[in-house]
């Protein structure tokens, strides 16, 4: 299909969980990738040595301040994609790269490690360990509709867009853990008990207590997901109104 | 702003299943829907409130014969926490089609968890039935214990039924003693997150349904969306409801709205007064 998008891959420090998660789209990635977007960069997806100028920049991992070539590397990916996506939790908000402090072999001094936020402007966030095969996949397909669809279809996909670009400019969203969900949800007279939070959870570090999330910090590896599946986090009756039209778009954009 | 939301039908049911209507609130309509899904193998499983070790405490349960799905009738008025099973449902039991209930917040939760499955890994094609209960507000555990304790003066344990409505709040014993308390002395310990909730009748389930706008024993039924319309259709022509045309019953679709229209103008009052909680301070708004 001509004018597909163009879609790299780029891997700092992450586990390449979320790269799996893209994958377990099982046919729906090669749908995608048929259909929607030439993947041109991926260290182990595409022969490409140099990061290519590219649409959108799916971004794994935290980065490794002392590392140098990381540091390039995300520097370059910013200058060169038209959107950057931090995908899952390490790019947005660190996650379990947040309990690294260095001294191992065999480069004992990479001991800094932040999201991709702090060192560039992003400009959407999916948070989560590992991020969802789902939700890689509604950004993708709204990314594609923002850049390539008709009128409309662009309006959409900014509007479903709109509080995942907000997150990735909410230095809170970039510092999420469980205790964001306590600042940003119970703190603030928001929380309704749905327990959203504690199904989201990938560790279970969240059980409800008398109708109200309790966290065992101990646990929380900083994910994100907690705060942003919160419906009191984010809810915006333009999307949410339209959930069954917006299901059919994604469904039908699959097919 | 349509405060009932987008809907195809609205009627006024009961449901069909004497063994139902028994021990339901009002008109049966959630179980006999979910029974009637069961059996068919339009869901395979549903997420409800049923019994926890404390009494009148709901808990989140799985349920997948019709045995279970009788376990969870009855309105508790206070929180449980039905989504922190929706993602479970899926996995160590296994559904494929989830059924879910829940009151608007929960369905809103729901349909996040679908348009926005961050956390919510495979969720969102496997929902497939998803039915909202009206609701005006809850209690937390310890509020409703102080209710009906401190201020009713029964024990929890002995409560055969709570009730909200024209006002009051009523508890009804196993002996048949009745109290009632004005709902001006229940407002205080209601859930404080309710106060920024505007939705009334589960605008975005596919079924909704409370008593509110039909008579005594019966419920109204809004039919919402396509997979709404598929089952009711479904369950009607099984003869699993008996219905009457809404507005030949009283009190009605008017009711109905006006309670929405009430909830919905109070609450978006205080979201706005958020805005200016503090000196130059606001409080978040998450619909922004
Ligand atoms: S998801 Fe949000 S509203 Fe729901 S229980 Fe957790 S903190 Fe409360
Ligand atoms: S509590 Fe769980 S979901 Fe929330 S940030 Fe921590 S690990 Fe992630
Ligand atoms: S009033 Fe709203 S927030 Fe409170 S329980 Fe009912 S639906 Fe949920």
């Amino acid at each position: 299909m001509a004018n597909k998008i163009t879609v790299g891959h780029v891997h700092m420090s992450g586990c390449t969980g979320c790269l799996v998660s893209l994958a377990d789209n099982y046919l729906g990635l090669i749908k995608i990738l048929d259909d929607y977007a030439d993947l041109v960069y991926g260290l182990t997806l595409a022969d490409v040595r140099h990061i290519p100028e590219m649409d959108v920049a799916l971004v794994e991992g935290s980065v490794c301040i002392q590392d140098h070539e990381s540091v390039e590397d995300i520097k370059t990916a910013r200058k060169k994609a038209k959107i950057v996506v931090a995908v899952g939790g390490c790019a947005a908000s660190g996650n379990i790269n947040r309990f690294d402090r260095g001294g191992q072999h065999n480069q004992p001094q990479h001991e800094s490690y932040v999201p991709i936020s702090d060192l560039i402007d992003v400009d959407v966030f999916i948070p989560g360990c590992a991020p969802t095969p789902q939700m890689i996949r509604n950004v993708c397909v709204m990314a594609y509709l923002l850049l390539r669809g008709s009128d409309d279809q662009k309006a959409l996909a900014a509007k479903y867009l709109k509080p995942l670009m907000a997150l990735a400019k909410n230095p809170i969203a970039s510092k999420a853990n469980f205790n964001t969900l306590m600042q940003e949800v119970i703190n603030v007279g928001l929380c309704m008990g749905c327990g959203s939070c504690a199904g989201a959870c990938p560790v279970r570090a969240i059980s409800m207590e008398f109708g109200k999330p309790q966290g065992a910090r101990d646990l929380c590896i900083n994910c994100g997901a907690c705060y942003s599946q919160c419906p009191r986090s984010f809810f915006h009756f333009e999307v949410m109104d339209e959930y069954e039209a917006i299901t059919d778009i994604i469904n039908g954009a699959m097919k | 702003m349509n405060v009932l939301g987008k809907y195809k039908s609205v009627v006024s049911a009961r449901s069909t299943d004497k063994e139902i209507l028994k021990a339901s609130q009002d008109g049966g309509i959630v179980t006999s829907l979910f029974a009637y899904a069961l059996e068919q193998g339009i869901i395979d499983g549903a997420v409800l409130a049923g019994p926890s070790s404390r009494p009148w405490q709901p808990q989140p349960f799985v349920a997948t014969t019709r045995a279970e799905l009788l376990k969870a009738r009855g309105t508790k008025y206070n929180i449980c926490p039905q989504i922190s099973m929706l993602k479970e449902a899926t996995r160590s039991y296994g559904l494929d089609k989830v059924g879910i209930v829940g009151v608007p917040c929960q369905i809103q939760a729901t349909r996040k968890a679908q348009l926005y499955p961050i956390g919510m890994r495979d969720v969102p094609d496997k929902i497939a039935l998803v039915v909202g209960i009206y609701c005006m507000e809850v209690f937390p555990y310890k509020g409703m214990q102080l209710i009906v304790e401190d201020h009713a003066g029964q024990k929890l344990q002995s409560v055969k039924k709570m009730e909200i409505g024209k006002g009051k709040f009523t508890v009804i014993t196993e002996r048949g003693n009745v109290t009632q308390l004005p709902l001006k002395v229940t407002h205080k310990y209601e859930q404080p997150g309710c106060h920024v909730c505007l939705d009334y009748v589960a605008n975005t389930a596919d079924v909704s349904t409370g008593s509110v706008g039909s008579p005594d024993g019966w419920s109204t039924v809004f039919v919402r969306s396509r997979i709404g319309e598929d089952v009711w259709g479904k369950a009607m022509a099984a003869g699993c409801f008996e219905t009457k045309p809404i507005d030949q019953v009283k009190p009605g679709l008017e009711m109905v709205t006006k309670l929405a229209t009430e909830k919905i103008t109070k609450n978006q009052k205080t979201v706005d007064e958020r805005a200016h909680f503090g000196v130059g301070k606001a409080l978040r708004n998450p619909y922004i």
